[in-house]
C-alpha cells in the first residue's frame, strides 16, 4: 500500500499462474492449524453420522448409537412444561371461581391459558376475538348481554355442560315454540307481536299494530321474556328491550324468529377439556369486557 | 503472467514462532498505559456499586438478562429502549471509521482486546522465560527439566489470567460479589462456570498461541479497514528513500538503514515493515520505538520508520517536508465523520433526557373493532402496557380528550376506579374500555381520533410528576 513491495522477490512466494489485468494470485500455503481443524471437522462429521440418525436406508434411516429421538425430545419438553404448571393448575382447580379474578398470579395464568384454550376450541363459532358471528346465532362474548348469565360461575357452567346438546343431561335447556309453523299464532297476530317487539327495543314501529301486539305478547311471550321484555336468564330467554340481537333485530328477522323459533346448540366441554382448562377459559371469557 | 515454480511448495505451513524483543520508547510507554487503563476498566467495572433504591440492583453496570434490564450508572434501559444500544453501536461504528480514516489501524494496534491480551501474555512470557534470545534458546532446547518448569510456570500464569478474564465477563451479567462467592463455594449456576471456562479457554488459546494469526486469518476488520483508508491516512511506513540502500553505516552511498533488524525483532506480528505496508501490520508503533532507539545510537535523525501517509511519501521524495500530523487528521472526511458521530451522540443524550420515568404502549383491540352494548352504546377496547421505571410502586390514572368535544366513558378491566398500581420497575398489562354513549357522534362515525392521557399519580408517599399521552382512534358503528 504505502511503499512498494521492496523485497517481494526475496520472499519467493509462488503464484498459481493466474493473472488478470496484471494482478497475480499468490499461492501462499494454508496455515497448518487450519488443516488440523479441517480434519477434526471431518472426524466429528463421521462420528456424528454414527451417533445420531443419519443415513437413509430402505425403510428408515440409521438410528445412531446414542438413541436420540426428536419425538421423545418433544414429549419430554411438553412434560417439562406440564410439570412446571402442575402446581398452579392444581391451585386453579382448588380455588373458588370468584377468587380467580382477585389473585394476580392465578388470573394471569388463567387468562393466558384460557386464551389458547379458547382459540383452539371456541373460536370456530365465537370467533378469534370472541365477538361471535353477528346475526348468525353465535353470541358475542365481549358485550354485556348474557343469555344464561355472565358471572364467572355461570360462564363455567355453560362451558362445562353446553346448551341444548343431547349428550349432557345437565346441558342448559329451553325451547321457544314455533309460533307460526305450529299454528299457535296466525300471520296477522305475528305481525302485531313483531311490531310490539320493535317498540320494546326502541325501534321504528307501527303504533296501532304494536298496541294490539302487546296483549298477544303478554299472553304468549311474557312467560319467558317477561312483560317488560327484559328476558329471563334462568330460561336463557333473551332480552328483547335492548340493542343486542343474537339473530338480528330488524322486522324481517324477528318475524322469522317468531314464525319458526331458534335452537342454538353448544357442545358440553366437561369431557373434552380438563377442569383446569374449563376454569381457565371461563376466566378468560369473563375478562373480555362483559364479565359480571 | 508468471509460471508456477517447478518445485511445488508445500500446501500447508506451520506457524513461524515469533519472539518479540523488549523495546522502550514513546509508543511502548503509551501502550503500557493504555493496557493498564483498558484492563482496569474491564476488570473493575463490575465491582462499581451504584445505589438505586431498595428494589433495584446496586451494580453500576449490569446486563440483567433475566429481568431484561440494562443498567449503566444512572441510566436504566428497558428492552423497548434498545435503540439506545443501537445508537451506541452506530457511534462505535462511526468512531472506528473516524479513527481508521485519520490514523489507520489504530484500534488494532492499541485498543483491540486481542492486542491488549496478547501484549499481556507476552509480558508474562518475558517474565518467566526471559527476553527474545533466551526465548529462542528455550524454544530450541530439548524438553528438559528447565524447559518444562518454565513452560508450566508460564502456562499457569496465562491460565490464571484467562480464568480472571472469563470470570470478569460473567460479573457483568449478575451481581458480582454474590456471584464471586457462589463461584468460590461451587454453588454458582452451571452456565456461569461454562461461560467462564469457554472464555478462559479462548483467552488462553488466542492470547497464548493463536496471537497474530487471529488478526491475519480470523479477523474481518483488517479487510474492512483497507477500504476506509486513503492517501492521507496516517499509517506506519518506512522511509525507503532515506534508508535504502541499506547496509553498513559508514560505507558511502548507503542509506540510513543499517539493517540491524531491530524493527523486525520487536514486531509482535513477525513482519518486516521495510517491505511496505501490509495486511499483517497492526500499526502498534513498536518498530518506530526500536528504530528511533537505533538511530539515536548511530547519531542519525529519528523517524526512519514513523507515522506517515501516502501523500507524505510523494512530498518527501520530491524534497519537500512532510505535512504535519494535524493536517492529516483534520480533513473534510474526518470532520464529516466527527460531525455524524457527534450528531448521533447529541441525539442520544437528548432522547435520554426527554424520556419519562413512566412509559405506555396502547394497542387498540381490533378483533372485534367495536362492541355494541345493551343500551346501544359503542365500546372499544385498548390493550395497554404500563411501565413504571421507578424503584417504588406507582399509581397511574387515565383520561381521554378529543378535539370535537366527544364525551367518552373510560373503565378499566377488573378495576372499580380509573387508577391502577404498577409495581416498581415492572410492566403491567391492562385493558381499557372506552365507551361512546348511544347515538353520540363517535358512536355512529367510522373513526374518531382521541388522545389518551396517562398520569403518574406517584407512589403512596411521593406525588408523581410525569404525564404522557397516546393518540389513538375510536371506531364507531356506522348506521
Amino acid at each position: 500500500m504505502c511503499a512498494k513491495q521492496v523485497k517481494k522477490e526475496a520472499q519467493q512466494v509462488e503464484t498459481t499462474g493466474h493473472a488478470w489485468d496484471g494482478i497475480e494470485e499468490l499461492n501462499n500455503p494454508l496455515p497448518r492449524w487450519w488443516v488440523w481443524v479441517f480434519y477434526a471437522c471431518i472426524a466429528w462429521g463421521i462420528w456424528y453420522t454414527i451417533a445420531y440418525p443419519a443415513w437413509p436406508l430402505l425403510t428408515q434411516a440409521t438410528q445412531g448409537y446414542l438413541g436420540s429421538d426428536m419425538r421423545e425430545d418433544v414429549a419430554a419438553e411438553i412434560k417439562r412444561f406440564d410439570d412446571a404448571n402442575a402446581d398452579i393448575k392444581a391451585k386453579l382447580v382448588a380455588a373458588p371461581l370468584t377468587s380467580i379474578a382477585t389473585d394476580d398470579t392465578l388470573k394471569q395464568f388463567a387468562v393466558s391459558a384460557g386464551a389458547s384454550v379458547f382459540k383452539n376450541n371456541c373460536a370456530q363459532c365465537h370467533g378469534s376475538g370472541a365477538a361471535g358471528v353477528q346475526g348468525k346465532g353465535y353470541p358475542n362474548l365481549t358485550d354485556n348481554d348474557w343469555l344464561w348469565g355472565g358471572d364467572v360461575e355461570a360462564i363455567h357452567t355453560t362451558v362445562s355442560h353446553g346448551i341444548r346438546n343431547t349428550n349432557d343431561p345437565d346441558a342448559r335447556y329451553s325451547e321457544m315454540p314455533k309460533f307460526g309453523l305450529d299454528g299457535l299464532l296466525d300471520e296477522a297476530q305475528i305481525t302485531q307481536v313483531v311490531e310490539y317487539v320493535l317498540q320494546l327495543s326502541g325501534q321504528e314501529h307501527d303504533a296501532t299494530l304494536a298496541a294490539a301486539g302487546q296483549t298477544l305478547f303478554v299472553d304468549n311471550c311474557a312467560a319467558c321474556h317477561t312483560e317488560t321484555g327484559a328476558g329471563d336468564r334462568t330460561q336463557g330467554a333473551p332480552a328483547l328491550n335492548d340493542a343486542i340481537w343474537l339473530y338480528g333485530g330488524d322486522r324481517e328477522t324477528v318475524t322469522a324468529t317468531v314464525q319458526g323459533a331458534r335452537y342454538g346448540v353448544m357442545p358440553s366441554w366437561a369431557g373434552r377439556l380438563s377442569e383446569d382448562e374449563i376454569r381457565a377459559v371461563a376466566a378468560y371469557v369473563h375478562s373480555l369486557g362483559g364479565g359480571e | 503472467m508468471s509460471t508456477p515454480s517447478t518445485n511445488e511448495p508445500s500446501l500447508y505451513a506451520a506457524r513461524e514462532p515469533i519472539f518479540p524483543r523488549r523495546v522502550k520508547g514513546q509508543f511502548r510507554t503509551l501502550k503500557w498505559w493504555l493496557m493498564a487503563v483498558l484492563l482496569g476498566i474491564y476488570y473493575i467495572t463490575p465491582w462499581i456499586r451504584w445505589d438505586r433504591g431498595p428494589n433495584l440492583p446496586d451494580q453500576a453496570v449490569l446486563i440483567d438478562m433475566a429481568n431484561r434490564r440494562f443498567f449503566f450508572f444512572m441510566i436504566e434501559i428497558w428492552p423497548h429502549e434498545f435503540y439506545f444500544v443501537a445508537g451506541l453501536l452506530i457511534m462505535a461504528g462511526l468512531g472506528l471509521f473516524l479513527f481508521t480514516s485519520a490514523a489507520g489501524r489504530v484500534w488494532c494496534g492499541y485498543a483491540c482486546p486481542q492486542t491488549v491480551w496478547t501484549d499481556l501474555f507476552i509480558l508474562v512470557e518475558r517474565w518467566v522465560e526471559g527476553d527474545r534470545n533466551a526465548r529462542i534458546r528455550l524454544h530450541r532446547q530439548k524438553w528438559d527439566a528447565e524447559k518444562i518448569r518454565k513452560r508450566l510456570a508460564k502456562w499457569a500464569v496465562w491460565f490464571a489470567i484467562a480464568i480472571a478474564t472469563g470470570g470478569a465477563w460473567i460479573f457483568y451479567f449478575t451481581d458480582a460479589p454474590t456471584l464471586l462467592w457462589d463461584l468460590l463455594n461451587g454453588t454458582a449456576h452451571p452456565i456461569a462456570y461454562t461461560t467462564m471456562f469457554i472464555l478462559a479457554a479462548t483467552t488462553f488459546a488466542f492470547g497464548g498461541f493463536a496471537r497474530e494469526q487471529m488478526c491475519i486469518y480470523a479477523c474481518p476488520w483488517p479487510r474492512i479497514q483497507a477500504a476506509m483508508m486513503d492517501e492521507d491516512t496516517l499509517t506506519i511506513g518506512y522511509r525507503e528513500w532515506r534508508g535504502e540502500p541499506r547496509g553498513k553505516q559508514n560505507v558511502p552511498g548507503n542509506g540510513d538503514c543499517i539493517d540491524c533488524m531491530a524493527c523486525v525483532n520487536v514486531c509482535p506480528m513477525g513482519i518486516d515493515i521495510r517491505n511496505g505496508q501490509q495486511l499483517a501490520c497492526i500499526t502498534c508503533g513498536l518498530c518506530i520505538d526500536a528504530c528511533n532507539d537505533m538511530m539515536d545510537k548511530i547519531g542519525k535523525p529519528r523517524h526512519l520508520i514513523g507515522y506517515l501517509a501516502l501523500t507524505d511519501e510523494t512530498r518527501e521524495r520530491s524534497g519537500q517536508p512532510a505535512k504535519s500530523v494535524w493536517s492529516h487528521v483534520f480533513r473534510l472526511r474526518t470532520i464529516i465523520y466527527t460531525s455524524l458521530w457527534s450528531l448521533v451522540g447529541v441525539a442520544l443524550v437528548v432522547a435520554l433526557f426527554l424520556r419519562t420515568e413512566i412509559d405506555v404502549n396502547v394497542t387498540p383491540v381490533r378483533n372485534p373493532q367495536f362492541v355494541v352494548l345493551k343500551d346501544g352504546s359503542i365500546r372499544n377496547t385498548y390493550e395497554m402496557r404500563l411501565r413504571n421505571k421507578h424503584g417504588d410502586d406507582h399509581w397511574f390514572a387515565f383520561s381521554a380528550t378529543t378535539q370535537g368535544g366527544e364525551v367518552f366513558v373510560l373503565t378499566l378491566e377488573g378495576e372499580d376506579s380509573l387508577k391502577v398500581k404498577v409495581p416498581a420497575n415492572e410492566t403491567r398489562t391492562q385493558r381499557l374500555y372506552v365507551t361512546a354513549p348511544a347515538g353520540s357522534h363517535a358512536a355512529i362515525s367510522d373513526r374518531t381520533e382521541f388522545r389518551l392521557w396517562i398520569e403518574d399519580l406517584g407512589s403512596d408517599t411521593v406525588p408523581g410528576t410525569d404525564r404522557v399521552h397516546h393518540d389513538t382512534v375510536f371506531n364507531g358503528k356506522v348506521q
